[in-house]
């Protein structure tokens, strides 16, 4: 049995690396600093340690080896999910290059709302440290940010910060979806302000509260419930703070073109900038989903839904979206890598399916191949992107489980069929 | 494998060789000499009338690093322009101004090259530096770490900390972030912008800190001299693109006092204020500057016609010049406690009358500083220009005709403000061999690389003399890269991993104790997750690690 401090986690996305966790044999406990999200990512358990082949247990060189098989002749494979470190995107993108697969990562049509406002206008964002040190001043806008990060408040807002006296007396405003508990309320007991809607109305609101900023007149006395005199006061808030951030969340942002809200926020940003200093913060990328933008961009020129199918990469936000190529009958086999969260599973379909995911999967169907690997972090060393998506955090091995890294699956199967286009 | 390189001309500034002919003889990835007792050798190449050089090696690049990737997800429209096909050799990707890993290593393999160094890595981000530059492949490469913004050094110097703390912050950093030197970049001024100030001269106080530029300067350049790295203090100054900021440059040169200082694309820093436009060339001024000051160095920064993209740790400036985005998007970054950046899309046009002077300042800055040991060919890829367009640049360096004629296409006003047709200088091969290759190597201070005498490793490039120095210098016949044969005219024909240069320095281990405070209260990471481990280099089994010897310490 051990004890390991300062373990970083690739779950929560806020790059928490002071856990402390208890290993015994392949049994994880976190005994200090846990949360909701982190503590059952960590502990849960390895159940399959073999890979198997229609049901059938085999050894990892038959699992390889079946597996190239069934991507040998395909025309049009789509590697979905992309939920892993560093090095198993590396090795999953290398697979993709060779097979002329799509490549989609499982949360894009989230990080897409972030990617189209980026792709189109630009934004001006910050990194976790300066909110902690900076932040007077913190608009939440649609999320619901300790359900998102629980301990977010704790660890970055309220406790010392370098350029703050008393960082009990940060603003914190929420608009549009309420905060679910009272973690946003400072220690000197100071309750954030809350002014809801409903997200779906926040094109309206946020549009208004950027006019307002602007200087432009409404003649409207309340919008979608929120009176103009509290935006007016937002408004003035931001142009009154010394280093305001505005944050939300893409995947709570659930209706169509919910890109340009974000664009609208990232501009409104840039307003402040004119006179003050003011950042946007999209929460997101839990789980990979920076991570495989990341290597998928420095790999390709792309975020990570892009197709080799030409023979070189092609970006499509939408065209290549894993369960429209999949409904439109595009593909002729599914690949699902997923070494994080044994409850993600892969669409249903009845293309040849190859499954490289975290042990522990329960199939309504099962795969073709199925292998289960080491999870980054806890079976294996490995990188791995925070929300920010400037910060990897070099992640550790906690315990010898045996089971193969994505990366090495990958690229044992990307070998093979390396070897046998050269004969 | 004994390689045998036989009569080619040999241009060899590292051991003085101009121009001769000369054989090389190759041996497990070294240049070793004729071997003495009877031998076979195993590949011959007949190099008779080819034009033998070390591999090149670029000293300021941004090939890695989270800015590029920025800068990569920002423009899908530049890089459908270029798509790059895989082959049974190599990856695909997309080239241009914010060309794929993968690519990046072909393409300057392609041309001659064999290493390239990011001259902006973050500490906070050197992972993802090093990341990348592990996605490179065939070069060799290495990075300069980012300080001078960083709230640590500035609260060292508020405190009024020694220079020994400093060093030992200096060295401790370097080796946290796996670098071979240090930069600064607008010296304070990407940490003042986070306190809103828009403007910081060389003697202006942040407003929080009290810290001028100056001091700033001051410190680091004395203490990468004093720990002993070879590369001088890296210096992107104060007033970036700022007409007039000549004088900024000026003043920089002569408050360092005579510490090693490089000054890096100093193109953007050498504007004056005269004219109908209130721009003019400051590059005479500045040349002159530099060939008196031997302990300066620069790089050019030159920008050429097109379109590209700016990325920079300069968010102020990038903030301040947002306007000029094209197309019309652009990002800025405020990282960390450490540092920043700025991705701003930018199309330089030879009919506008600024962009036409800059193209014009930064050749007359090659053309009027002497010494060529001093002085780096540099577009500030991609800032000035993509790396791909060195062999155009080269050619207008080496061939008066041809840049007279080119200068007489641009803006008219601009070709009134610029002395270039006058300047009669055209560079020669072994000036060009200085100033991208063994220059270069000796900068850096890298061992057994940028020669081609026995010791070094084999990396060589071998073109077919041209008088059009753009087609010569375009496409190698071949490239060799640790005695590997990588490049058969200019086409790659083989991959491998190329080694990441590092200096260690040694720093006072007690000074963690003080980090480890300033980390755990302030920081978002544990000081320990914060450095970087070597296996995080080598781990995967492509990458290596070069440590190079510092210089002896008076
Ligand atoms: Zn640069």
């Amino acid at each position: 049995m051990s004890e390991i401090t300062e373990v970083p986690s690739p779950f929560c996305g806020i790059g928490t690396d002071d856990l402390t966790i208890k290993v015994d044999g392949l049994k994880i406990s976190v005994v200090e600093n846990g949360c909701t999200v982190n503590t059952p990512a960590f502990e849960h358990e390895i159940t399959d340690t073999k890979a198997r082949i229609n049901s059938k247990e085999v050894s990892l060189k038959e699992a390889i080896l079946h597996a190239a098989s069934l991507l040998k002749n395909t025309n049009y494979p789509v590697i979905a999910g992309c939920s892993t470190d560093v090095n198993g995107m590396r090795g999953l993108l290398a697979l993709a290059d060779r097979i002329g697969a799509v490549v989609d990562n499982a949360n894009f049509n989230n990080a897409r709302k972030n990617i189209l406002a980026l792709q189109d206008s630009g934004w001006m964002n910050t990194t976790l440290a300066e909110i902690k040190n900076r932040c007077d001043l913190l608009l939440i806008v649609g999320a619901d940010l300790e359900g998102f990060a629980p301990r977010f408040f704790e660890k970055y807002l309220w406790n010392e910060a370098m350029f703050l006296e008393n960082t009990s007396d940060r603003d914190i405003i929420y608009l549009g979806t309420k905060p679910s508990g009272n973690a946003s309320t400072s220690p000197s007991g100071k309750a954030a302000q809350v002014f809801e809607c409903s997200n779906e109305n926040l094109p309206e609101v946020v549009a208004v509260l950027r006019a307002l900023l602007k200087g432009q007149q409404i003649q409207a006395e309340s919008v979608e419930g929120i009176s103009i005199t509290d935006l007016t006061t937002i408004a003035e808030k931001l142009k009154a703070a010394k280093y305001g951030v505005v944050t939300w969340a893409a995947g709570a942002l659930n209706y169509p073109h919910a890109e340009l809200t974000v664009q609208t926020i990232s501009e409104m940003v840039k307003d402040v900038n004119q006179t003050t200093r003011c950042s946007g913060f999209p929460l997101g990328g839990k789980e990979g989903d920076q991570t495989a933008n990341q290597v998928c961009g420095w790999t390709t020129g792309y975020a990570a839904r892009v197709s080799f199918t030409k023979g070189y990469p092609e970006y499509d936000p939408f065209l290549f979206e894993t369960n429209e190529l999949l409904n439109n009958g595009e593909v002729d086999a599914l690949i699902w890598v997923n070494a994080f969260n044994a409850k993600a599973n892969p669409p249903q379909t009845n293309l040849p399916t190859i499954v490289v995911a975290r042990s522990g999967m329960t199939f309504e169907k099962e795969p073709d191949v199925f292998i289960p690997v080491g999870t980054p972090g806890i079976d294996h060393t490995g990188h791995a992107y925070r929300l920010d998506n400037v910060v990897a955090i070099r992640l550790k091995k906690l315990r010898d489980s045996g089971l193969p890294n994505t990366s090495e699956v990958l690229n044992a199967i990307e070998q093979v069929l390396r070897e046998e286009s050269v004969c | 494998m004994l390689i045998k390189l036989t009569g080619g001309t040999v241009y060899d500034p590292a051991s003085g060789v101009d121009g001769k002919q000369q054989d090389i003889y190759v041996q497990d990835g070294k240049i070793i000499n004729k071997p003495t007792s009877e031998f076979l050798v195993d590949k011959e190449y007949d190099l008779k009338g080819k034009v033998v050089m070390s591999g090149a090696i670029d000293m300021h690049t941004h090939i890695g690093g989270g800015k590029g990737n920025i800068a990569r997800t920002l423009l899908p429209e530049d890089h459908r322009n270029d798509p790059v096909a895989s082959t049974h050799i190599c990856r695909s990707g997309c080239g241009h101004a914010a060309p794929s890993t993968f690519i990046t290593g072909y393409r300057y393999a392609e041309m001659g090259y064999t290493a390239g160094f990011e001259p902006a890595v973050l500490p906070i981000n050197a992972r993802q530096a090093h990341m990348e530059m592990g996605d490179i492949p065939i070069l060799d490469k290495g990075g300069y770490v980012m300080l001078g913004s960083d709230d640590y050094l500035l609260r060292l110097l508020t405190a009024k900390k020694d220079q020994k703390a400093i060093n030992d912050y200096v060295a401790w950093t370097m080796n946290a972030a796996k670098a071979i030197g240090v930069k600064v970049v607008n010296p304070g001024g990407i940490n003042a912008f986070k306190f809103n100030q828009r403007k910081l001269d060389l003697d202006e106080q942040n407003s929080h800190y009290g810290v001028t530029p100056r001091e700033i300067l001051r410190v680091l350049a004395t203490a990468v001299k004093e720990i002993g790295v070879s590369h001088p203090l890296h210096v992107h100054g104060c007033n970036l693109g700022v007409p007039g900021n000549m004088e900024t440059t000026l003043d920089t040169i002569q408050g360092i006092g005579g510490l090693p200082m490089h000054l890096t694309h100093i193109q953007f820093h050498s504007y004056g204020t005269e004219g109908d436009f209130k721009f003019s060339s400051g590059a005479a001024k500045i040349a002159e500057a530099i060939n008196k000051n031997k302990n300066i160095t620069i790089d050019v920064g030159q920008i050429l016609f097109g379109q590209t993209v700016t990325a920079s740790g300069d968010n102020m400036r990038q903030h301040a010049n947002h306007k000029f985005a094209s197309p019309a998007k652009w990002v800025t970054m405020d990282i960390e406690c450490d540092a920043g950046c700025g991705v701003v899309p930018f199309k330089y046009k030879d009919q506008n009358f600024v962009n036409a002077l800059q193209w014009a300042i930064g050749l007359e800055t090659f053309l009027l500083v002497e010494d060529p040991w001093r002085i780096f060919l540099t577009t500030d890829h991609p800032n000035g220009a993509p790396f791909t367009s060195y062999p155009h640049l080269i050619r207008l360096l080496m061939d008066r005709t041809f840049r007279n004629d080119v200068l007489s296409t641009i803006h008219p006003e601009a070709q009134k403000m610029t002395t270039l047709a006058s300047i009669e200088r055209e560079y020669t091969l072994q000036e060009i061999a200085i100033m991208t290759r063994a220059g270069a190597a000796k900068l850096i201070g890298l061992q057994n690389r940028g020669g081609l005498s026995a010791g070094n490793w084999a990396d060589i490039t071998i073109y077919t003399d041209n008088v059009d120095r753009q087609k010569m210098f375009e496409k190698p016949d071949y490239v060799f890269k640790d005695g590997e044969l990588v490049v058969v005219d200019g086409k790659v024909v083989h991959t491998k991993w190329g080694t990441t240069h590092v200096v260690k320095p040694d720093y006072d281990k007690s000074i963690e104790k003080d980090l480890k405070t300033y980390f755990d209260k302030y920081l978002t990471m544990k000081v320990d997750n914060f450095k970087m481990s070597d296996d995080e280099i080598t781990e995967d089994g492509r990458g290596s690690l070069t440590v190079h010897e510092l210089k002896a310490v008076a």
